[in-house]
């Protein structure tokens, strides 16, 4: 049993570490999308709606599949040899390009929230485009986007979960393996449950604190 | 990519989606009937009660589906008392296995989106209710839920959304709908650009179907004369003024003779402006 909780600690590991990961990418890109979608080029535009649209609507189980298998037959193709991709990198990649979706209709509806004042002030002081989003756009936009920032990262977290079936040993592969050998599966699942409920419990603490530290009193 | 391939495997793969679809809108039924009596308890002033079903939502919302699935599937069957109970020939099998963890799923999300709901009813309307004498049965089937559904709407098409995307997770416990046909033929044929594309393009398919639906849903609630408080008064003020209008064409009949009050037409000046 004792060795299990070592292996637990591991998954634990693995999990937070691909939301983590796969949670920075994916906003990264998501606010990508959103500058991308909010420029006044049509074909971005209609790119950005195109991405959004189809990712938000495709199960994430089928999208890791296919970043998993494709990837393998891509590279399989590519070297003329059977190579695995590793479960960690693509889970990565399709994790980040489910939230990047949902995290670029979040940041695009912040950032419009932002008054367009704010943009042509900072414009008229002399600041460069980077400078702009870095100091004016984005910490104004985040105390918007934050809520639902919150309840999209842990909906990431729980989504972690789904690697699991390409073999990345996180805590659901734990459990699994486990529940298998030791013959105890309602245990380990129930184990599996509390790390879980820890790790978004854990989150939704820190956001609240988070929004609380960023809210303008009387606003 | 092969288009030959892709077109084979949207045929074999919709087979699944009669699969996916029953998981899906039975799971949407249940969660239905369960979280309005819920989702009123969650809303109510009881400390006990809102707190009993807090803990619900709150644990089934905070941990991955795919482990609630497990834990029902695998976990239940290590009890005796499951095994030995008349719900056993049930719960051996995977599909009610699935419908069940989706339902309690789906139950949580819609208890606290209709919870959001019912928070959201003006009091003013509730008071006015209970000023008419409805009993408190009525003031909820009449007043509150019809309000707080309107207002949760698209959320609740979001959770719709949200139960397609999930049922493609039944495919771990070997049932075969969409995804879990789509596993399968990509181990037989080793493409699976072609039949994950197509397990897409069925997904995508249904989901746009459910979005049209809530959208047109939407329009219709909107253009309803009870859509909202302001379209409601909106309402009654044109048909008062139809029936006013009615009256005054006849040339006969009164309309103060309904015995309702009723506002004097306004007399309109074409062409004078009468102020300069």
């Amino acid at each position: 049993m004792l060795s299990f909780a070592l292996q637990f600690l591991n998954g634990l590991q693995i999990t937070v570490a691909l939301a983590l990961v796969s949670g920075m990418l994916g906003s990264l890109l998501g606010l990508f999308v959103a500058i991308v979608k909010l420029s006044k080029l049509r074909i971005s535009g209609f790119l950005g709606q195109a991405y959004t649209t189809i990712m938000r609507g495709l199960p994430e189980l089928l999208v890791i599949l296919v970043v998993y298998f494709g990837g393998t037959a891509a590279i399989t193709a590519l070297t003329g040899r059977y190579i695995e991709i590793n479960a960690f990198a693509a889970g990565v990649a399709a994790l980040m390009i489910v939230f990047g979706a949902y995290c670029a209709e979040i940041f695009r509806g912040a950032i419009m929230s932002v008054p367009q004042g704010q943009m042509e002030a900072a414009r008229s002081l002399g600041l460069k485009p980077w400078q702009i989003w870095l100091f004016v756009i984005l910490p104004q936009m985040m105390r918007v986007a934050l809520p639902a920032y919150g309840n999209l990262w842990i909906s990431l977290v729980k989504d972690t979960s789904l690697v699991s079936v390409i073999g990345l040993t996180d805590i659901m592969r734990v459990a699994f393996i486990g529940a298998g050998s030791m013959r105890a599966p309602l245990t380990f699942y129930l184990m599996a449950s509390a790390l879980y409920l820890a790790l978004t419990s854990l989150s939704l603490a820190s956001f609240r604190v988070l929004e609380r530290r960023i809210q303008i009193p009387g606003h | 990519m092969d288009i030959d391939l892709i077109i084979e495997s949207i045929s074999v793969l919709a087979r699944g989606v009669f699969l996916t679809l029953s998981l899906t809108l039975l799971s949407l039924v249940i969660s239905f009937i369960l979280s309005v009596p819920l989702s009123l308890l969650r809303a109510s002033p009881n400390r006990a009660f809102a707190g009993s079903v807090l803990a619900y939502t709150y644990v089934f919302r905070g941990t991955p589906l795919l482990v609630q699935l497990f834990l029902v599937y695998y976990g239940l069957s290590q009890l005796a008392v499951v095994r030995q109970s008349i719900l056993w020939p049930l719960l051996r099998e995977p599909f009610w296995c699935a419908l069940a963890t989706f339902s309690l799923n789906s139950t949580a999300y819609t208890t606290e989106v209709f919870r959001a709901g019912i928070l959201a009813v003006p009091r003013g309307i509730v008071e006015a209710a209970q000023a008419l004498g409805l009993s408190r049965l009525m003031q909820i089937r009449l007043i509150t839920f019809p309000l707080a559904f309107r207002a949760v709407l698209p959320s609740y098409a979001n959770e719709v959304i949200g139960m397609v995307k999930a049922s493609s997770l039944a495919s771990t416990v070997t049932l075969l709908e969409i995804t879990g046909l789509a596993r399968r033929m990509v181990s037989e044929t080793f493409a699976p650009y072609e039949v994950f594309l197509a397990a897409g393009i069925l997904y995508l398919l249904l989901n746009f179907i459910v979005s049209a639906f809530f959208r047109m849903l939407e329009i219709h609630f909107a253009q309803s004369s009870t859509g909202n408080s302001k379209n409601a008064a909106a309402g009654s003020i044109t048909s008062r003024l139809r029936h006013l209008r009615r009256a005054m064409g006849d040339g006969q009949a009164n309309p103060y003779e309904t015995g309702q009050p009723t506002i004097h037409p306004p007399v309109i000046k074409k062409g004078k402006s009468a102020n300069v």
